[in-house]
């Protein structure tokens, strides 16, 4: 135990130990941020993607990005009814409403879609609605007229007929500048989105959302399904050190604790744990692992369970029993055999006691590989169906062409948090090793 | 004059004794190494068919795919319903007894090892390789030289380089050369794959100069030439990952180990009898170190055999990786048993030629006590 305490003591001459150390620090801070901001079962539920994220932008870069690199591209905006003047002149039997969606738009760039949520609280008759468009500078572009079902999207990007008369997508058409000449410019100031709704109801209401979709997003941006790349980045951070620390946790002492007893035991019970150590070596881990996600599930716990299984007859034991051999023989062990102790408790209290000052930095060094496991099966594809994971963003953007169509943050940001992670982990442990392994330490 | 008859003997015999001791070992290990290919081979496959559960899945198909047969036969539209179904039964039937569904699981998985241990792997339910066979065989066969290529080179590459570099560095330790190369080393904990990313990024995207995936030019260049120019063009990138993600810390092992053992008091004793630096290291530190290097060489080499599927699968290299992968997308079941007994295959000799390195190098196998 002394001995424990003082190589942690020495620990604080390395300065990778202490950088290697922040970074674990802050990872785990940021961890347990999330879970307690974001909740589990919120987490699975945000990242089914789908109707929480239908305000937002389709792969939008992070806002940070863009303004370091000198643009100006427009942030999503969201107009509302709510906050409308609205006029209403009631009629016998219904009523007339006007709803000016009025906002500016300064951006340097065109917005990259454009959608209208409409909601309507009638019970019968549906009411009616007509849309215009009106630009700063005073031209009226007629949307159409519809009758509104309870709750109604209209795709104003999508408007064929529109972007016939426009020449040009719609949400480009519609905030550029009149001059013919391309590209087109874009108009900034006051635009004006006019609903003329017509109600046969006397207390149905109607609200609407005006949503005029940037080009950038948050810290992280968003992914094909517009969801926030920030969920899956943040949740990311806790599976990855669950999954890391459990597996190096599993595999290293049931590794450890077989290896113990296979020495003190020796005889047929040794026999079998060496034999079993060599069909282990043989099997090749990935393509089992695939074989177990393709054929029976890619939940990231049955996985672990599979890695540490895996592992626990790993080459590894042939090398603590080379460590352990000696110890058996040594004298104090021959005095726990005399005073009467049993044989789980030489295992356990005497023989690995003795050999964890060189186990820690092996398990230190161990858990960013299976870090970068649990990516790399997400990579392939075999990522738990359900969890936010960094390798699972990796797959989605790898499958999407990110890096063809330029969308480097959606790679970038889950591979720099891989490597913060392996690093903080790889730096610890190889300090950790020179530590605690006196003959690196007399070098 | 009496004595040179025994002295040219002697030798002549140690050689002979030597070679007896290293043939009994080899065939030992042999057999060890067979009987454990076995068992790892049975538990693919008992994983592979879910101990069993997968014949339930392709009865199912298999009585589907008849019905939906024997309902769109012309020839069988005039059928009555009793008939009809006493013949979808009759050809289940023979499906079943042609892939002898009918037999327990057990007595099949033991058909399937052997067949497996001969490499007769059987016929691939969706793939076929690129000249057309459905063999699995010949699939894997088509690809290996692929992935042997390209990892052969990487793996070689560097294990040189790092052990150079590493001697190097041990002579000059402390230098700053040689701390700034040991605080690289925990940059491999990345595998090779995330490397590969950036650098297809950096190299295909932000400065296109090289191919960011695949083996050859489409079409394939005409020239032997100009074929091989092609390769190693598309070769450079995943060998700069491979590269990167392991040399630093190859190196870091082995500058330790020479470390350690030039510190040792033969060493010492060599440098006071005053022998020349270059025979120090070749006989006094390489030579006790070469056991250790070549087992992290080849547990490097493990460690790459199956890095290789997903590494492959970022480059887009045809290699048994990719492959794999291919397997899994289309949930063709022999090819994924196929490339796994290959990969174990694979494993089995690693192990068994550093065994036999081992042998060669270590005296004490030879001398029989090992």
């Amino acid at each position: 135990m002394r001995q424990l305490l003082d190589g942690l003591r020495r620990l604080g001459q390395y300065p990778s130990a202490l950088v290697g150390l922040a970074i674990i620090f802050a990872l785990v801070g940021t961890a347990v941020f999330t879970v307690v901001t974001i909740p589990y079962g919120q987490a699975l539920e945000l990242w089914r993607g789908g109707d929480p994220w239908r305000m937002h932008p389709v792969n939008a870069r992070p806002v940070w990005v863009d303004r370091i690199a000198g643009n100006n591209s427009p942030r999503t905006m969201v107009v509302s009814s709510r906050d409308a003047l609205i006029e209403e002149e009631p009629f016998v039997g219904g009523s007339r409403m006007r709803i000016p969606l009025e906002f500016d738009f300064g951006y340097a760039g065109f917005p990259s879609e454009l959608n209208l949520f409409l909601t309507s609280t009638h019970v019968e008759r549906e009411p009616f609605v007509r849309l215009t468009w009106e630009t700063p500078d005073g031209r009226e572009f007629i949307l159409g007229g519809r009758r509104l079902a309870r709750e109604e999207r209209v795709s104003i990007s999508q408007d064929w007929e529109l972007e016939r008369r426009l020449g040009r997508v719609p949400h480009v058409g519609l905030f550029a500048e009149p001059a013919d000449d391309r590209p087109p410019q874009v108009l900034e100031g006051r635009y004006r989105l006019t609903l003329d709704v017509i109600s046969f109801e006397e207390d149905a209401r109607v609200d609407a959302d005006l949503v005029v979709y940037g080009r950038v997003h948050g810290l992280a941006g968003t992914d094909h399904q517009r969801r926030d790349l920030m969920v899956a980045l943040l949740w990311g951070i806790p599976v990855a050190l669950a999954f890391g620390l459990l597996a190096a946790v599993g595999t290293t002492v049931t590794t450890l604790v077989i290896a113990a007893a296979g020495v003190w035991y020796g005889g047929w019970i040794d026999a079998v744990i060496q034999r079993l150590t060599e069909v282990n070596i043989i099997l090749p881990m990935l393509p089992i692992l695939v074989m177990v996600g393709t054929l029976y599930s890619t939940s990231i716990w049955v996985m672990l369970g599979v890695v540490i299984a895996l592992g626990i007859f790993s080459a590894g034991i042939k090398m603590y029993r080379a460590m352990l051999l000696p110890i058996r023989e040594s004298p104090y062990i021959e005095a726990a055999k005399a005073y009467g102790a049993g044989n789980a408790r030489i295992i356990l209290r005497y023989m690995i006691p003795r050999i964890l000052p060189v186990l820690i930095p092996t398990f230190v060094i161990l858990i960013p590989s299976f870090v970068f496991l649990e990516a790399s099966l997400a990579l392939l594809g075999l990522g738990d169906p359900v969890l936010p994971t960094w390798g699972k963003v990796m797959n989605d953007a790898q499958t999407q062409s990110a890096l063809y169509h330029g969308f480097y943050y959606w790679v970038l940001s889950p591979a720099a948090l891989l490597m913060l992670t392996g690093l903080g982990f790889a730096m610890l442990g190889f300090a950790l090793d020179r530590v605690f392994n006196p003959r690196l330490r007399t070098m | 004059m009496t004595g040179s008859p025994g002295a040219m003997a002697t030798p002549g015999r140690g050689v002979l004794r030597d070679l007896r001791r290293l043939a009994l070992f080899t065939v030992k290990r042999l057999a060890a190494l067979f009987l454990t290919v076995l068992v790892g081979v049975y538990l693919t496959i008992l994983i592979a068919n879910m101990g069993g559960q997968v014949d339930e899945l392709r009865m199912v198909q298999i009585q589907s795919t008849v019905a939906e047969q024997v309902r769109a036969d012309p020839a069988f539209f005039d059928l009555s319903p009793q008939e009809r179904n006493a013949l979808i039964e009759r050809r289940v039937q023979l499906d079943v007894e042609r892939l002898r569904l009918d037999q327990p699981f057990i007595v099949r998985s033991v058909d399937y090892l052997q067949q497996a241990i001969r490499l007769d792997l059987g016929r691939a339910e969706h793939m076929h390789s690129d000249r057309g066979a459905r063999e699995v065989y010949w699939i894997i066969v088509e690809r290996l030289p692929a992935t042997l290529l390209l990892f052969g080179t990487a793996n070689l590459l560097v294990f040189f380089a790092s052990v150079f570099i590493a001697l190097g560095l041990s002579r000059r330790y402390g230098s700053a050369l040689d701390r700034s190369v040991i605080a690289l080393a925990p940059s491999s904990a990345a595998p090779g794959w995330f490397y590969g990313i950036f650098l297809i990024l950096i190299f295909a995207f932000l400065i296109p100069i090289l191919p960011a995936g695949g083996m050859v030019d489409v079409p394939p260049p005409e020239g032997t030439l100009a074929y091989a120019a092609s390769l190693l063009r598309h070769m450079l990138l995943p060998v700069a990952a491979m590269f990167l993600s392991t040399i630093f810390i190859s190196i870091y092992s082995w500058r330790t180990f020479f470390l350690i053992h030039s510190s040792e008091d033969y060493v010492e004793m060599a440098r006071a009898k005053g022998l020349p630096s270059h025979m120090i290291e070749r006989r006094y530190v390489l030579r006790p170190t070469l056991s250790p290097i070549i087992t992290s060489f080849a547990l490097m080499l493990i460690g790459l055999w199956s890095g290789a599927i997903i590494l492959e699968q970022v480059f887009n290299w045809p290699g048994l990786g990719t492959l794999l992968f291919q397997a899994i997308g289309h949930r063709d079941t022999p090819v994924i048993i196929g490339t796994v007994v290959i990969f174990a295959y694979l494993l089995a000799v690693t192990v068994f030629l550093l065994d036999i390195l081992y042998a060669l190098l270590d005296p004490r196998v030879r001398v029989g006590t090992g």
